[in-house]
């Protein structure tokens, strides 16, 4: 097989993992919250109602493809791609084992931060142009929340890139040969997972579509397959997040040889789905000014500790 | 073949995109597609860092301008919420004859470009050697420690700013925190 | 009054509540393995009470005759004011029901119209599963509500102990009605 095509096959297989792994975690996170929660969840198409994800996307393409007379247009309309396509470009940096990967880029990790930080656009402009009073003030809470975890989410990796002495994931995670980073920097784990929660906005920090306060947060107006991008993008953020704290703190595809690379880092990728659903089934979401209070006044100094603490134990 | 130009492609079609965006940002009514182009355009000068071997440089376009001054502006303009009405303003306040002393001022910084460009001693070659992130943090805390360190003053000193502004007067309190205060 | 917090003060804190969030989540874990509370239902029926409310029918008397007399005490009871009915009376002197209406996607089962019934005619049934296509379909006329049966109350025939002079047969002439009483004698 020529490179080329090689690459091209990465690039595409890969793409189409990635949706169709965060359609069927719609499906997942059902089942296991309803498990957690004394019910069965979705159970009736299909086996074990894995179906439910063809009935539910079949339902969305169905839907009327609504943009309110009120919204400015064009952006209402690219907001949705824009969400979809920020999550899975950040996965193209991210190394799944050797061979298995898009790009390898040097900056692998700011590419990284750098689209997880654009991200915020699209839920900024989608509630900037649905013209909906709760959508504003999901777009707003947005706004604050990720652009303040974002600092610490940055300054909980410099833990890990001081240790490995890259930004090149793959070289990050053969640095890992003798051991994970999970020992020497579990509260850069530790504030990279909350982190990563409140960047793809899922409970317990979902304040920009609180559906108890806000009926949808920023995408109130939305419906039919743009609904769907926001849906989907979510979940892919969710996998993002999983498969970058693989890399970055479980060591990736690192792990005894019974087992193929690729599938210790699926394995692993699928324990912190699984831990990260567990958390939204039983933590409470906090009010806002606790969450703005929890990053700024706990998170920050616990970061900047940690970089303090490492900084000084490399240096020793 | 057309992969031999691929460089060239990317690199000039950025440049097209930025220029492109930032007038459109300009004239544009509406505060928030203007700040849309704006966004674009600087996304596409991280592209064409990029390519002129600027990686680090490249990644902070997009992670500090893009990621989280641009987000301030569009936060502050949804705040405002201005809508129609203002982009009527604008609209008034942007006659075509406000146009000439801008366009003026541009074209002098253009034509020096293009005399800088096309003259027999380009202004820098481009391309050549990539700048990794190490190159710069070495940089930055070797030749320019200096600089770095006034800049922390400097970000001290907003801090502290930001915090006497945040900080609760007493002028400000209720009156069952004046009591408090009162009472010790 | 606000107090100091030490730095003790604020690492018990710290501590406190990252350990009451790590107990909810090893506690929520923990049904993982418990049994899940729902009752699938279309393939598992609910028990339902033997007293349980349902779907309204009229019945008949043991004779086959409408029970309902169209006295209105079953629409002016309703809470939902979902009944509709028009009294009218045959030749034989009975009253029944011209129309008797009942709009089932009004109505909440309350079981009001049964107690206030005084001949036993409108009754409360087990069946609950009123799905319909059509909001329309919901209304149910007299003939969709007639059953039968005597329900409740097999025994039971308003008019045989009523008092009412009814298909020729004089007052007090019902298998359980006393003669009437003369008025106007002074006979013990």
């Amino acid at each position: 097989m020529s490179p080329v095509m090689y690459n091209l096959l990465n690039v595409v297989l890969i793409l189409v993992c990635v949706v169709f792994g965060a359609a069927l975690l719609t499906w997942l996170e059902r089942r296991l919250l309803g498990i957690w929660q004394d019910r069965y969840g979705p159970n009736r198409v299909g086996p074990f109602g894995t179906l439910q994800i063809v009935a539910d996307m079949i339902k969305l393409l169905m839907k009327q493809d609504w943009v309110p007379p009120f919204a400015d247009r064009l952006i209402f309309i690219v907001a949705p791609a824009f969400a979809m396509f920020v999550v899975v470009a950040a996965f193209a940096v991210i190394p799944m084992a050797p061979g298995v990967g898009v790009v390898d880029l040097n900056i692998g990790l700011l590419f990284f931060l750098a689209m997880t930080s654009l991200g915020v656009y699209a839920v900024m402009f989608g509630a900037y142009a649905s013209d909906n009073k709760y959508a504003m003030l999901g777009g707003l809470r947005a706004a604050a929340q990720m652009v303040s975890y974002e600092v610490f989410m940055g300054l909980s990796l410099m833990g890990v890139v001081m240790l490995a002495g890259t930004f090149n994931l793959r070289e990050l995670v053969l640095a890992q040969a003798d051991g994970w980073f999970i020992g020497p920097q579990i509260v850069g784990f530790f504030i990279f997972f909350m982190a990563g929660i409140a960047e793809s906005h899922r409970t317990p920090f979902d304040l920009p579509e609180a559906e108890h306060e806000l009926t949808a947060g920023f995408h109130t107006e939305y419906s039919g397959m743009k609904f769907a991008m926001f849906f989907i993008g979510e979940y892919v953020s969710v996998l993002m997040s999983a498969a970058m704290i693989t890399v970055l703190f479980f060591g990736g595809w690192l792990g005894p040889a019974w087992f193929p690379p690729l599938g210790w880092f699926l394995l692993k990728t699928m324990a912190l789905v699984l831990l990260m659903i567990l958390i939204r089934g039983s933590l409470p979401r906090p009010r806002y000014d606790q969450l703005m209070s929890f990053g700024w006044k706990f998170m920050l100094p616990l970061a900047l500790v940690n970089l303090l603490i490492t900084g000084a134990l490399i240096l020793i | 073949m057309i992969w031999a130009y691929l460089y060239n492609i990317v690199f000039y079609a950025s440049c097209g995109v930025t220029v492109l965006a930032t007038i459109l940002m300009i004239s544009r009514h509406n505060a928030v597609h203007a700040l849309l182009y704006l966004i674009i355009s600087s996304l596409s000068l991280a592209i064409i860092f990029y390519l002129l071997g600027a990686a680090f440089a490249a990644a902070l376009e997009v992670i500090v301008y893009a990621g989280a001054v641009m987000i301030l502006f569009v936060f502050v303009v949804m705040m405002l919420n201005q809508g129609q009405r203002s982009a009527a303003h604008e609209a008034a306040w942007l006659p075509a004859r406000g146009w000439i002393l801008p366009s003026v001022l541009a074209a002098i910084l253009l034509s020096l470009l293009l005399i800088g460009m096309y003259s027999d001693q380009p202004l820098q070659p481009y391309g050549v050697h990539g700048v990794a992130v190490k190159d710069v943090g070495i940089a930055l805390f070797g030749p320019y420690v200096l600089v770095v360190e006034l800049s922390s003053f400097l970000l001290l000193s907003g801090l502290i700013g930001a915090f006497h502004i945040a900080r609760k007067m007493p002028s400000h309190m209720s009156s069952n925190e004046l009591e408090e205060v009162d009472h010790g | 009054m606000k107090q100091k917090t030490g730095l003790g003060q604020y690492i018990y804190i710290v501590w406190d509540y990252f350990y009451s969030n790590i107990v909810t989540l090893v506690k929520v874990a923990s049904h993982t393995f418990t049994k899940a509370d729902t009752v699938e239902y279309p393939e598992q029926m609910p028990y339902l009470a033997p007293r349980f409310r349902g779907r309204i029918v009229l019945t008949r008397d043991p004779t086959g005759e409408e029970r309902c007399v169209a006295c209105n005490l079953c629409a002016s009871a309703c809470p939902t004011d979902c009944i509709s009915l028009q009294k009218t009376e045959d030749e034989s002197g009975r009253w029944s029901a011209e129309y008797f209406r009942i709009n089932f996607s009004r109505c909440v089962f309350c079981g009001m119209c049964e107690e206030a019934c005084p001949t036993y005619a409108i009754q409360l049934t087990q069946d609950f599963e009123l799905a319909e296509y059509e909001r329309q379909n919901m209304v149910y006329e007299k003939q969709h509500l007639l059953i039968d049966g005597p329900g409740k109350h097999p025994d039971y025939n308003f008019y045989e102990l009523s008092g009412k002079a009814v298909s020729g047969r004089a007052k007090g002439a019902g298998t359980q009605e006393a003669e009437p009483v003369n008025l106007k004698s002074l006979l013990p």
